[in-house]
């Protein structure tokens, strides 16, 4: 067995076993086996760091058996510099949360950490795949354990968000499908996402190709206008759902983009690239300032998300390597930064339950330790130097100013809206005197809560302060990528 | 002209009927009102006979003519009549404790009359001329009728038997009519005669077409297609759950069956026109039955308009076959739908096993509030259910997606811009679908249980049902097998 089938199977058996736990009285030994897995499932992904090529553009870590003979299906595994990082995001997330959920979860403990396990081997198989229909398989499986996470642990309206989710996001994807398959059918029957990257195509369907992947990755990521069903699922996911689903599964809808629709379409990705282009600057401003009016901080940590995710699709779609590596460079710093601000929301919902802005005011009387925190990951969502935040943006909006200029204000622009949501969400929570009764009350974070809040702040840290393990071993796959894009497919 | 041969091909037959025999008479001595222990334990025991009899007779691989070639032993007839022989067993296994609660089991006919049903099947199966189809049609749906009758006493019961006899015999009529129409225009009732007279195109078009109309709507009736869907969710709610999975599953291999005996190997010729019919039925199935079955609280009915909509996909598949005279696509787009009925009657025997399994006495649980919290009242039955829900819907790694992917690939694979188009409404149609699916894991893993009381299942009920979610997800995960199978049978039916 490959290094990435451990990495997407261990997490899967992990939790496979948990569900076969009965009732909650072994919830103590439910969580330490889902911890010794999550933690077991993140080790086996760090070789795929530490032996990585840096300086190739091919797949690494190839794996590849046959599948479904029928349909020439391969079990096709393998990472380039664009993915190794989603995967080793992927399995990192999973242990904080998992960490997260410890004490908070005291009702089918064993389903909770067993979803989240199994989405966890899911998400990275999506990231892993080099065949189109495996690919599919992942992609879609995800939304079982995502949808069972906010139904069941979700807040007072997870039903309607539930189905938001599971709908909205299934209607994308068939339509992919489609065009999955009519791809198989272009190429002679083959699902090999490589092969399909070398097919000669027309405009026309290229056009067609791009927006059936516009369906299911645009809603995934998501783009504005099809973005409304992030902010109503994020406000009734539990803690742990808000922070996968914004710290990675967003991430599947901007990998799709790299991976299926620019390779595949070149041609109908640079015309519609204004399309995309626009869409971006709408989400980076106009989400960005109706982030800056939000009373309920899950809700404004969302809009910043769909903002933050403008940034990254604005980066791919001016097809510089700036842009698209800043592009990348963003989506895992803002898996660290919204992993961190949902997370910390979780924290303090747990004590006062309740995520309304006017029910805080000065928590850094009563929890220093957590508003230092707090105020690290605030600055990171800001993109202040020294932080991950900075990097990806610094670099798209560099890019962004290249392409052209008023684009690439545009962009900036945002970023003064950013700071202005955030920080006066901070000064309004933790600032200033203690608002009321229950925050007098609040007892800071415990061991448990530090440990997992450290991760994340050392991730954060790292990856501002030294990015360049980051885009090193990207490098030589974005140069790949673009090399590949700037070429026509139409046939002559 | 009865020779050797004929007997190989129909012996699994001929144990069927003995041992059915036999067994009614067994079940004359016993003591009344007894769970039927011995009945059911014999005929258990023949139908994994014949199960393994008719297995052994497809991995073999050959095509045999029988009877003067009134009867056909080939791999796709066998697998399908191996697959309903588990699939009566399975019903079975569900069946008994539903209906010995509900004192359907005073004697044994409900294991006879099935057993006369699947030989109904095993002859529709097989048969190669439109007579014997006819007769092994007239024995399934006469079996169903006194099934869906079993509960005398019941008003229900006897109300959607009558509706189902009535509707079934007008069915019937259609069917028999078109095929009297086929043979006065053709000369013969044999199927490969009849092919080798239409394909030499010496018959009245008008005729043919005119008689193709009244088998397509005969066979619509049968496959439960709208606009001939009528009466399926009153069937399907009215008769007893045991019952309602009797006539659900293996009844509809054998209708798959017929469609391919008649239509393909005997009306390939006229295939531009029966696809147009078909493709005309499928868009209605899929229409109503997904439209029809959001509206449902009943969870009997609601299966019975998915069932609707599942049929309707599956014609889908029997629609991409012939492309511009071409046939090249056949083989993917029939075995193609063969994979989608075999994995749907995979699907439907685990969804109405949870069914049987939570009808306590007195209580039929098939509102769709009746399966509130069932995770939390047996987290594994609700995960078989969640299992079958996500399959049917169409959700990977589960078996379903494979089915609508193949289904969806033969129609692409076409290549022509109509398919193409009806490969997306489709897709949007199953979306629509996967709403009512989610509702039901809804209602299971999101809503309060309404009772504590835990789940309970003899041990035989408790393993095959487990059984039965573990295999959607086992052949989801790896499908290849299945569906080369199904492959292999569809090409040896073309090629014979």
């Amino acid at each position: 067995m490959g290094l990435l089938s451990l990495a997407i199977w261990v997490p899967i058996a992990f939790g496979a076993v948990l569900l076969a736990f009965g009732r909650d009285e072994h919830a103590t030994a439910v969580r330490w086996i889902a911890l010794i897995g999550s933690i077991l499932s993140f080790i086996v992904t760090i070789p795929l760091f530490t032996r990585f090529q840096n300086g190739s553009a091919a797949m690494q870590f190839v794996e590849k058996e046959g599948w479904i003979d029928r349909f020439h299906v391969n079990y096709h595994l393998g990472i380039d510099g664009i993915s190794m990082w989603l995967v080793l995001l992927t399995s990192f997330i999973t242990v904080v949360v998992v960490i997260s959920a410890w004490e908070v979860i005291t009702e089918r403990v064993n389903q909770y950490m067993g979803a989240f396990l199994i989405l966890s081997g899911f998400m990275i198989g999506v990231f892993s795949a080099l065949d189109g229909l495996l690919f599919y398989v992942f992609f879609e499986a995800t939304l079982i354990p995502m949808y069972l996470i906010i139904g069941i642990w979700g807040g007072p309206n997870k039903i309607y968000a539930a189905f938001k989710f599971f709908l909205y996001t299934l209607l994308g994807s068939l339509l992919m499908l489609v065009a999955l398959i009519f791809l198989y059918n272009k190429s002679g029957g083959s699902f090999d996402i490589l092969t399909w990257h070398q097919l000669p195509l027309t405009g026309s369907v290229q056009t067609f190709l791009f927006f059936a992947f516009f369906a299911a990755f645009a809603v995934k990521v998501p783009t504005w206008p099809v973005h409304t069903w992030l902010p109503d699922v994020h406000v009734e996911a539990p803690t742990g759902g808000s922070a996968v689903l914004a710290a990675i599964m967003l991430k599947l809808g901007a990998y799709g983009f790299l991976r299926f629709s620019m390779p595949i379409a070149p041609d109908a990705s640079h015309e519609w690239a204004w399309l995309m282009i626009t869409l971006s600057l709408i989400a980076v401003i106009y989400v960005g300032l109706v982030a800056l009016v939000q009373q309920d901080m899950k809700k404004l940590v969302a809009y910043s998300s769909v903002a933050h995710m403008g940034f990254v699709t604005l980066g791919f779609f001016i097809f510089s390597e700036l842009g698209v590596s800043g592009g990348i460079v963003q989506m895992i710093a803002h898996g660290f930064v919204s992993g961190a601000m949902f997370l910390g929301i979780g924290v303090l919902y747990d004590r006062v339950h309740s995520r309304q802005i006017a029910d805080y005011g000065g928590v850094v009387n009563t929890m220093p330790k957590f508003a230092a925190f707090a105020l690290l990951f605030a600055m990171a969502n800001c993109g202040l130097p020294g932080t991950a935040g900075f990097v990806g943006e610094w670099m798209v909006i560099l890019g962004a100013v290249k392409y052209n200029f008023w684009i690439g204000f545009g962009a900036a622009t945002a970023l003064i809206f950013g700071a202005a949501y955030t920080l006066w969400m901070y000064k309004r929570v933790y600032l200033g005197p203690v608002g009321n009764h229950h925050v007098k009350e609040l007892k800071d974070i415990n061991a448990r809560e530090f440990v997992m809040l450290s991760l994340l702040a050392i991730a954060v840290l790292w990856m501002g302060l030294y990015p360049k393990p980051f885009t090193d071993a990207m490098n030589a796959s974005v140069d790949g990528l673009l090399k590949h894009v700037a070429v026509s497919k139409i046939p002559r | 002209m009865i020779d050797k041969l004929s007997w190989i091909t129909i012996y699994p037959e001929v144990v069927l009927l003995v041992m059915a025999c036999i067994i009614a008479l067994v079940d004359l001595s016993g003591e009344p009102g007894a769970r039927r222990t011995r009945t059911y334990v014999l005929t258990l025991a023949t139908l994994a006979v014949v199960a393994v009899l008719t297995g052994l007779n497809a991995a073999d691989g050959k095509t045999i003519y029988g009877f003067g070639g009134m009867v056909v032993s080939d791999p796709m007839g066998n697998w399908l009549k191996c697959f309903a022989t588990i699939a009566l067993m399975v019903t079975l296994i569900y069946g008994r404790p539903y209906a010995a609660d509900r004192d359907m089991l005073r004697g044994g006919e409900m294991f006879t009359i099935s057993m006369f049903a699947l030989l109904g099947i095993f002859v529709m199966m097989s048969g190669s001329n439109f007579l014997v189809i006819y007769l092994g049609l007239e024995l399934l749906t006469l079996s169903s009728y006194a099934l869906v009758a079993l509960r005398r006493d019941n008003a229900v019961a006897s109300e959607a038997a009558m509706k189902y006899f009535v509707l079934g015999a007008m069915a019937s009529g259609f069917l028999l009519y078109g095929l009297s129409m086929m043979y006065g225009a053709t000369g013969s009732l044999d199927i490969n005669e009849v092919f080798k007279a239409i394909s030499t195109h010496k018959v009245n078009h008008q005729v043919l077409v005119f008689g193709l109309v009244f088998i397509v709507a005969g066979l619509g009736f049968k496959v439960g297609a709208a606009p001939f869907h009528m009466w399926v969710p009153d069937v399907y709610q009215g008769a007893p759950t045991a019952v309602t999975l009797l006539i659900g599953a293996a009844p509809e291999l054998a209708a798959f069956a017929i469609i391919i005996r008649l239509l393909v190997e005997g009306l390939l010729p006229l295939a531009i026109d029966w696809q147009q019919m078909l493709a005309l039925l499928a868009i209605a199935s899929l229409l109503v039955g997904n439209l029809a079955a959001i509206a449902q609280t009943n969870l009997k009915r609601m299966l019975a308009y998915s069932t609707i909509s599942q049929m309707g996909f599956m014609l889908l598949g029997l629609v991409a076959g012939v492309v511009n005279g071409n046939t090249y696509n056949a083989q993917f787009a029939y075995s193609a739908s063969m994979f989608y009925i075999v994995t749907y009657v995979l699907t439907t025997l685990a969804s109405f096993g949870i069914i049987l399994l939570l009808a306590r006495e007195g209580f039929e649980s098939e509102e769709i509030v009746d399966l509130a919290g069932l995770n939390q009242r047996s987290p594994l039955y609700a995960g078989v259910m969640a299992v079958a829900m996500f399959s049917l819907a169409g959700l990977p790694p589960l078996v379903g997606f494979y089915a609508k992917l193949a289904v969806l690939q033969a129609l692409i694979a076409s290549g022509q811009a109509i398919y193409i188009g009806l490969a997306v409404f489709a897709v949007i149609m199953s979306l629509v679908g996967a709403f009512y699916y989610l509702r039901i894991v809804k209602v299971m893993y999101f809503d309060k249980p309404v009772t504590a009381s835990t789940v309970s299942a003899s041990i035989d009920v408790r393993f095959v049902l487990t059984l039965n979610g573990a295999l959607i997800l086992i052949l989801g995960i790896v499908p290849g097998g299945l569906m080369t199978l199904c492959a292999k049978a569809i090409i040896a039916t073309l090629t014979s």
